[in-house]
């Protein structure tokens, strides 16, 4: 891990809070309803993040604080009451509720953990009420995800049956891919969490053996230990080599041959090679700058470098578990400059400087940098986008491939854009 | 404490966004923590903005609550300054900061810089958006022309003729993320061109704070957007005389009576008055007899005040349609709505709720819905044509094309506008007549009122098993159909055809789920 090189950096950020994970929880967990307790900045984040006017009923809304709500506590504790009353009559489908915490609500105090239990012992038997934060003072971007599933860990039964559990939200046919793989490879019981439904949550025990999907479950991971799971150590599942490496892994705990991984993969293997040839002829040589965002850069980075032959110029992340990312950083090229945290008026000075091929970057900063003649991929389409797995490995590389391909195609290469 | 699901407007900051980024040589210091930076992509998504927002957010953390977050303003500020070197700075709070008060307008102006600062107290717990943006383009005037202020400042609209030279106004209200601002300004400038009227300074769209301080230069302001403009037309003509227009020209008797208006206020004798009557294609073709089904229509228009209490006039006056309800979410603009509503024999629906809207759509049962994109999406699932009038800002409201709402061009594009999705409803007739045409089985998408999408597995099933009986060499297994349908509709039908051509050549009898994903790896 020597090798590769630190370096921190404050100062003003572009990245989303924690708020935005929200858009895809929601849609994994269609019984469950994400109640923002916030400003009218909350409720504009998300419908604005998520990019698209919601159709029907959101299954998300915010309780939005007005003035009266700061002024004494006592009554916004009441008035949350209300609100989650009338949204539970006018949705009674609703089977778990999250009451997600803002950066305002934060500010003020607001004890959502005592109003969820009220509201708890109220409403039981008909709707589950559980709270996180997803602020931005205190979370990024994906950890909203990992707040919502800690909150979920104290409902899972316990049970002491040897399972495989696989965590972390993804495309859901994805999921199906990856089960029926532990199936061939002779894991028999595969569990995902988050469930499909809030109310089907898996049981956990000792003999219970976690295996992550997403690098941002830092708090997830950390209670899941503590009810007794087992977590193994693996890469992110992005990719071909990282999700081989993620399919031996889990192998290995179940004490599975390494042979009969092998001999199940293979042929995964090798059509996916053939099938990233394409995305590499586009990719190979260019140089790579990723913004910290999603936090998955560093497996983005270790993907596209080992895989696709990118030359890796920096790779931001809003933060850094060093032990969750050990397996990714092993993997990472001698040198490869991380930058954790971000000052991006500095960030955008180095893009500049090193004129790299592709940044990979928020939605905020992409058109800026395509005006100035710089390549680039949003970000945000890697948490909505079926990327896992050894099969979507052509189509995680054709993410980045596309911008470039683009450009090459289109025969306009002065633009005037509207400045 | 009140339920949102879903907001017309957003929070008063970034209505101070829209008026910093329109503007140049201006920075806005926004003390803000992380993830307040999404307003960012409204601009370089929404408006294909390739410049960032003049911004800076400081981005406190929860750990620095505990210390001195006023020294993070004060970094931000001097780091800001030195990087951007504004001409003005303007210096506000979101949501969040405001709560930690650390006063970051007045901490910037004890720090000794040269240029003005402008303290933006925007309450974010009562106030919305468009509050926020005319609340900043007013403090921004007022505190670069201030100064200016004295006895005899006071500006003659009759003083172009001493001076001997053509009349000069303002153009005062558009932003970005307002609708079609930019092409109505340059429609508005052509005619008043035409009327041998001159601009002198549009803002805040485009204009830098070198361009305020030549505001007193014109006779008059035109107050293009009420929402934006009219707090800074009423300081102007409370301390320098400057009168403003209130006819909004959307339309064509509006656009007549805009002109009207403004030659009245510069005395300046309008000499082509019939001419007007025929600068737009809309009165011949409401007039020619295929409009003639447009008699009566139900209309029903919700929208921001300026828009809708256009888009009424029009549809009653213009095009003859029947206005069967109308609202505002803009509480600002709610007296004016109100009267114009009650001139219609209506009571104007004032609500921030787009659930409200849809069950007053569903209970007036219209023909036709004028409203946001968001009641697009409501007459979309209650089957009813609709066309977009207002803000909020969509992609699709930043067309490639020229396509004003207000003034002769504005009047055709509103012409084409809302008669086109009208006709295109019976075209939806015609499809609906033809569904069971295999074209139509799956994914057939329209803009409109769009009622007979048929998504459930079954209908997948059928076009497999339809589809079969051509092809009797390939079988698709359960688990490689069961894989198709998870295939977005709209490349399932290449995918389908792709994994047969596939299979096909390699002599396979049966297609399961593997020969899918095979097949995917071959063609990629």
């Amino acid at each position: 891990m020597s090798k590769v090189l630190f370096d921190k950096e404050t100062g003003p950020r572009e990245v989303f809070c924690g708020l935005t994970s929200i858009v895809w929880l929601h849609r994994r967990m269609p019984d469950a309803f994400f109640l923002v307790v916030g400003s009218r900045t909350c409720a504009h984040l998300i419908q604005s993040a998520a990019g698209v006017m919601i159709f029907a009923e959101p299954r998300f809304g915010t309780a939005i604080l007005e003035e009266k709500d700061l002024a004494g506590l006592a009554d916004a504790h009441e008035e949350l009451d209300r609100v989650v009353n009338d949204l539970i009559a006018r949705r009674p489908e609703i089977k778990t509720l999250f009451l997600v915490g803002s950066c305002p609500s934060e500010v003020i105090k607001l004890d959502l953990a005592t109003v969820a239990e009220k509201l708890n012992k109220k409403f039981l038997g008909q709707v589950q009420f559980l709270n996180y934060s997803g602020s931005g003072i205190e979370t990024t971007f994906t950890q909203g995800e990992d707040g919502a599933l800690k909150a979920l860990i104290p409902l899972m039964e316990a049970t002491d049956e040897e399972k495989l559990l696989v965590v972390g939200t993804i495309a859901n046919n994805v999921e199906d891919r990856l089960k029926k793989i532990f199936k061939n490879i002779g894991i028999k019981n595969v569990e995902s969490f988050p469930p499909r439904q809030s109310t089907e949550l898996p049981k956990i025990g000792t003999n219970t053996k976690v295996l992550l999907t997403q690098p941002y479950l830092c708090d997830t991971v950390r209670d899941l230990k503590h009810r007794g799971c087992e977590v193994i150590h693996a890469p992110f599942p992005l990719g071909v080599e990282g999700s081989t490496k993620w399919i031996l892994a889990a192998a290995e705990a179940f004490k599975i041959q390494e042979l009969k991984v092998h001999e199940v993969i293979a042929p995964l293997i090798s059509r996916a090679r053939k099938a990233l040839e394409t995305h590499k002829e586009i990719l190979r040589g260019k140089k790579l700058f990723l913004l910290p965002e999603s936090q998955l850069e560093i497996s983005l980075a270790r993907f596209l470098h080992n895989e696709c032959e990118m030359n890796l110029v920096e790779v931001g992340t809003p933060y850094l578990n060093k032990e969750l990312m050990e397996e990714e950083l092993n993997l990472l090229p001698e040198n490869t400059k991380i930058v954790e945290g971000q000052h991006v008026e500095k960030q955008l000075d180095r893009v500049r400087e090193s004129q790299p091929d592709l940044v990979v970057c928020g939605m905020g900063l992409a058109n800026p940098l395509e005006a100035e003649g710089i390549h680039t991929k949003w970000s945000i389409e890697m948490v909505f986008s079926p990327i896992h797995g050894i099969d979507q490995a052509a189509d995680l590389a054709g993410l980045f491939s596309r911008p470039l391909k683009r450009n090459q195609i289109l025969t306009t290469k002065t633009l005037a854009t509207s400045k | 404490m009140e339920l949102t699901l879903w907001t017309y407007e957003g929070p008063p900051h970034v209505g101070a966004m829209r008026i910093a980024s329109s503007m140049r040589d201006l920075h806005y210091l926004l003390h803000a923590p992380q993830g307040d930076t999404y307003a960012d992509l409204l601009f370089t998504m929404i408006e294909r903005r390739g410049k960032r927002p003049p911004v800076t957010y400081t981005t406190f953390q929860a750990r620095d609550l505990g210390g001195d977050t006023a020294e993070l303003v004060k970094k931000n500020i001097s780091e800001a300054v030195e990087r951007f070197k504004p001409k003005t700075l303007l210096v506000g709070e979101s949501c969040t900061a405001e709560l930690i008060q650390d006063q970051p307008g007045a901490l910037a102006k004890g720090m000794g810089f040269d240029i003005p600062i402008v303290n933006l107290e925007l309450p974010a717990y009562s106030k919305k958006e468009n509050w926020g943006a005319s609340e900043t383009f007013y403090q921004i005037v007022r505190t670069l022309l201030k100064e200016e202020v004295s006895e005899d400042s006071s500006i003659c609209a009759k003083r172009w003729k001493d001076l001997g030279r053509r009349p000069k106004v303002n153009i005062l209200g558009p932003t970005l993320l307002g609708f079609r601002c930019r092409d109505d300004v340059i429609e508005i400038q052509r005619i008043l061109s035409e009327q041998g009227i001159d601009t002198n300074v549009v803002s805040p769209l485009n204009s830098s704070p070198d361009d305020i301080k030549r505001l007193i230069d014109a006779e008059i302001n035109i107050c293009l957007y009420h929402e934006i403009a009219e707090t800074t037309c009423e300081w102007l003509k409370r301390n320098f005389g400057m009168e403003y227009t209130t006819t909004i020209p959307i339309g064509i008797e509006n656009t007549i009576n805009f002109i009207k208006e403004v030659h009245k206020k510069l005395d300046l004798p309008l000499t082509n008055q019939e001419e007007l009557e025929n600068k737009s294609k809309l009165p011949w073709y409401s007039k020619s007899v295929d409009s003639n089904y447009l008699t009566g229509k139900r209309v029903f228009i919700f929208g921001d005040g300026t828009h809708a209490i256009a888009a009424a006039k029009i549809a009653k006056e213009e095009l003859g349609f029947e206005v069967v309800g109308l609202g505002t979410y803009s509480r600002e603009m709610a007296r004016k709505v109100r009267l114009v509503a009650k001139d219609l024999n209506l009571e104007a629906l004032i609500t921030n709720n787009y659930l409200e809207v849809e069950d007053a759509i569903k209970k007036t049962s219209p023909e036709l819905v004028l409203g946001t994109q968001m009641e697009r999406h409501s007459a979309k699932r209650l089957g009813i044509p609709c066309a977009v009038i207002s803000t909020p800002m969509h992609v699709q409201d930043v067309p490639a094309r020229y396509s004003p709402q207000m003034g002769w061009e504005g009047a055709n594009v509103i012409f084409d506008d809302w008669v086109h999705p009208l006709m295109m409803g019976l075209e939806e007739h015609l499809i609906d007549m033809f569904k069971h045409d295999f074209e139509f089985v799956d994914g057939h998408q329209s803009h409109l009122g769009h009622t007979a999408v048929n998504t459930n597995e079954s209908e997948h099933e059928n076009i497999i098993k339809e589809d079969q009986s051509n092809l009797k060499e390939v079988i698709w297994t359960d688990s490689g159909k069961a894989e198709l349908t998870k295939v977005p509709f709209f490349v399932r039908g290449k995918v389908k055809s792709n994994t047969e051509k596939y299979a096909l050549s390699k002599g396979l009898s049966e297609i399961d789920d593997e020969t899918l994903y095979d097949a995917k790896a071959f063609f990629s």
